[in-house]
């Protein structure tokens, strides 16, 4: 690695060249992410000392590090750690999400709720819970891979028709907010209906789902999404490359040789099957994908939603969500608390983006 | 040029003499189907000289009440949607889209669970105050900065005031069974399995927000031409909004008090009514709201029939007027009206 030109493209910032790679040397790229992830690790560990009994931090070190006695170890490794895990995995799915919508949507607005992947998921995952031919009392492998793959299934659905129906000669990010805005109308009315066709117990089950909810998470369901996620991360990191282009509108990107059809509808399915994949697990968490790029953007003072700061923050907020919530009011599931967090700071970007200042 | 205009009146006149043929067909196609059809015979014998037979209590006391209350909802969605349409100039207005219905719902979730309230009557003040809150706050923010209201603003502060009232709604019916148990039926919108003195409570109140809303047809005539102009032809621009707001509030409050939030009614019928009556909103209204109610109902029927009554009529709405809400916004320019 070594500085090339006397004049870097970007003034006052150091170039890196790697081969025939180059990139511009933004420490804030590299630090938000760190201090993030320690951040992570810390409420991480705090979300798995606290409960109705609490463990100190050294003993969940010492529990994680395999030290514990039974009942930490039936504590920590059947319970809290699997809720955490959950909680890390979707933050980041979400974050990582939004980023990608946001960016090819060129509209801080864009996330999967606005745009209907969440309740499109929200669609099969509950399909199946409630029709699952079981009586509702859905188990064994429905419950484990069938409700997962059925929210991936109708959530990337839901993408394509997204895609398609907001194309009209290029995309349009206001036109594909708005076209969102009608698909989550009918997303969320078909899940309503099959609540009322669902017996009670069902649909309370049900209900207490489709806000987001990490409690009842278990090995189980953290087992498929993270190998779902697996798959999914690295393949849109690598895919989103040509972000930088496309976030100047199609003409410019085409100018700099990008396959603008191609690169923007392989992004816009990965990130729905990264909402998907996040929905079907752990129900809509709402507004993490909508909050965690901006944070992540203001933060890294970067043009656009850095990807990794994303996912980091996106996880550390779902966690810190999750563990407030447990703190303040057990019972909730963490999606009334983002929700209700998360609306009004949707209403502060619409009304700023309104003054003039664009993110 | 006189003849021209007797002949735009006549077909005015015309259409709305066939909206009300239509819904008259639509109440008796209601009355009579479902899953125990009753005999057309059968229906009128029930309605002019009951005798008590088990056809005569299907429509007299289920379907009757069901009926009233579609056609009322009906005419009040149709006339709130066009109403909004025309004050905010936006051709996707619509009390459910804009977090009108939304609003009246938490404040009625409020009502029951938090001061136990009951039954229509009890909590149709709260839908009025929950529906004027969300309408002032949807059109304060989406005029902030002092551009006014576009299609786009106006649709993004309405999904953004909804989904917060959602994650309060949530946070109250979650932690409460019986608020679960009430709202989940309720939140659908529906017109099946209320009384008629559901219909008649809020009655009165449809009855003045109707006269509020054709006195309000002038003013938004020249209101179309934009405020300036309206200002210089010597309209009161404040008036006229205020007794808009209040028309609005007064209709969607009493039906979504009544039959829960049904959006899209609001949304698709004021452009079929143009289509058929140009642009003048002293005929548009009162054609928004025949085919409001003829549309409520069709809606319902078919629910009805297709499956048995358990599809609610506002998520048979959602699916026609979703994609044309997508057709709306995807035409050229999504131009102001």
């Amino acid at each position: 690695m070594r500085p090339v030109r006397d004049i870097p493209p970007v003034p006052g910032r150091r170039v890196l060249l790697v081969g025939p790679a180059a990139w511009t040397f933004r420490p804030r790229t590299i630090v938000v992410p760190a201090i993030g992830a320690l951040l992570l690790v810390l409420v991480a560990a705090l979300n798995i000392a606290h409960g109705s009994s609490n463990i100190g931090l050294l003993d969940v070190l010492r529990t994680l590090l395999g030290g514990g006695d039974r009942r930490e170890n039936g504590i920590i490794f059947d319970l809290r750690l699997p809720r955490t895990l959950a909680g890390v995995l979707v933050g980041a799915a979400f974050g990582l999400a939004g980023a990608i919508f946001q960016t090819i949507a060129r509209n801080p607005l864009a996330s999967p709720d606005i745009l209907g992947i969440t309740w499109g998921a929200g669609v099969g995952a509950v399909a199946l819970i409630v029709l699952g031919g079981t009586g509702g009392q859905t188990s064994g492998l429905v419950a484990e891979l069938g409700v997962p793959l059925a929210g991936l299934t109708s959530g990337i659905v839901t993408g394509l028709l997204l895609y398609a129906l907001s194309w009209r000669r290029g995309i349009d990010g206001y036109r594909m907010v708005l076209v969102g805005i009608g698909l989550s109308a009918v997303g969320y009315n078909l899940v309503y209906w099959l609540l009322t066709v669902g017996d009670v117990d069902d649909a309370t089950r049900a209900t207490t789902w489709l806000v987001g909810n990490l409690a009842g998470v278990g090995w189980a369901a953290i087992g498929p999404t993270a190998l779902a996620l697996a798959v999914l991360v690295p393949a849109t990191l690598v895919c989103a490359h040509t972000l930088g282009g496309l976030q100047f509108g199609d003409d410019t990107a085409r100018g700099l040789g990008i396959r603008v059809s191609t690169a923007r509808g392989t992004l816009l399915l990965l990130a729905a099957a990264l909402a998907a994949v996040a929905t079907a697990a752990a129900g809509p968490i709402t507004f993490v994908a909508l909050a965690s790029p901006q944070i992540a953007l203001r933060l890294a003072r970067t043009a656009q939603p850095p990807l990794v700061g994303s996912m980091v923050l996106g996880a550390l907020l779902t966690v810190s969500a999750d563990l407030t919530v447990r703190l303040v009011a057990p019972d909730l599931p963490v999606g009334v608390l983002t929700a209700v967090l998360g609306a009004p700071y949707l209403i502060f970007l619409f009304v700023r983006g309104r003054r003039g200042a664009r993110a | 040029m006189r003849t021209r205009l007797a002949s735009v009146r006549r077909r005015r006149v015309l259409a709305l003499c066939v909206l009300l043929v239509l819904l008259a067909a639509m109440s008796a196609l209601s009355l009579a189907l479902g899953a125990n059809p009753v005999p057309l015979e059968a229906v009128w014998q029930a309605l002019v000289q009951p005798t008590g037979t088990e056809h005569d209590i299907i429509v007299r006391s289920l379907r009757g009440p069901r009926t009233v209350l579609g056609i009322l909802a009906g005419i009040a969605l149709g006339v709130g949607g066009a109403l909004m349409q025309g004050h905010t100039r936006n051709p996707i207005a619509d009390p459910g889209l804009l977090g009108v219905n939304q609003g009246a719902a938490f404040a009625i979730v409020l009502a029951v669970v938090v001061f136990g309230v009951q039954g229509v009557h009890g909590f149709i003040w709260f839908g009025f105050a929950g529906a004027l809150l969300a309408a002032v706050v949807v059109f304060l923010l989406g005029a902030v900065g002092g551009r006014g209201t576009t299609p786009v603003t106006l649709a993004l502060a309405g999904a953004a005031v909804s989904a917060l009232l959602y994650g309060l709604i949530s946070a109250i019916v979650l932690a409460n069974r019986q608020g679960m148990e009430t709202y989940r039926f309720w939140h659908v919108g529906s017109i099946a399995g209320r009384d008629l003195a559901a219909a008649g409570q809020i009655a009165p109140f449809l009855v003045l927000g109707l006269l509020l809303a054709l006195t309000n047809t002038p003013g938004l005539n020249t209101l179309a031409l934009g405020t300036d102009v309206a200002t210089a032809l010597g309209r009161n621009i404040r008036r006229t909004r205020i007794l808009g707001i209040l028309a609005i509030t007064l209709l969607v409050g009493a039906s979504v008090s009544a039959c829960g939030p049904i959006a899209f009614i609001g949304l698709i019928v004021p452009h079929v009514a143009r289509v058929i009556t140009g642009p003048d909103y002293r005929w548009l209204v009162p054609c928004a709201g025949l085919l409001g109610a003829v549309l409520l109902l069709a809606a319902d029927v078919l629910g009805r029939v297709l499956t048995g009554d358990s599809l609610e009529v506002g998520i048979m709405l959602a699916f026609v007027g979703a994609p044309m809400f997508i057709y709306l916004v995807r035409r050229k320019g999504l131009a102001r009206i």
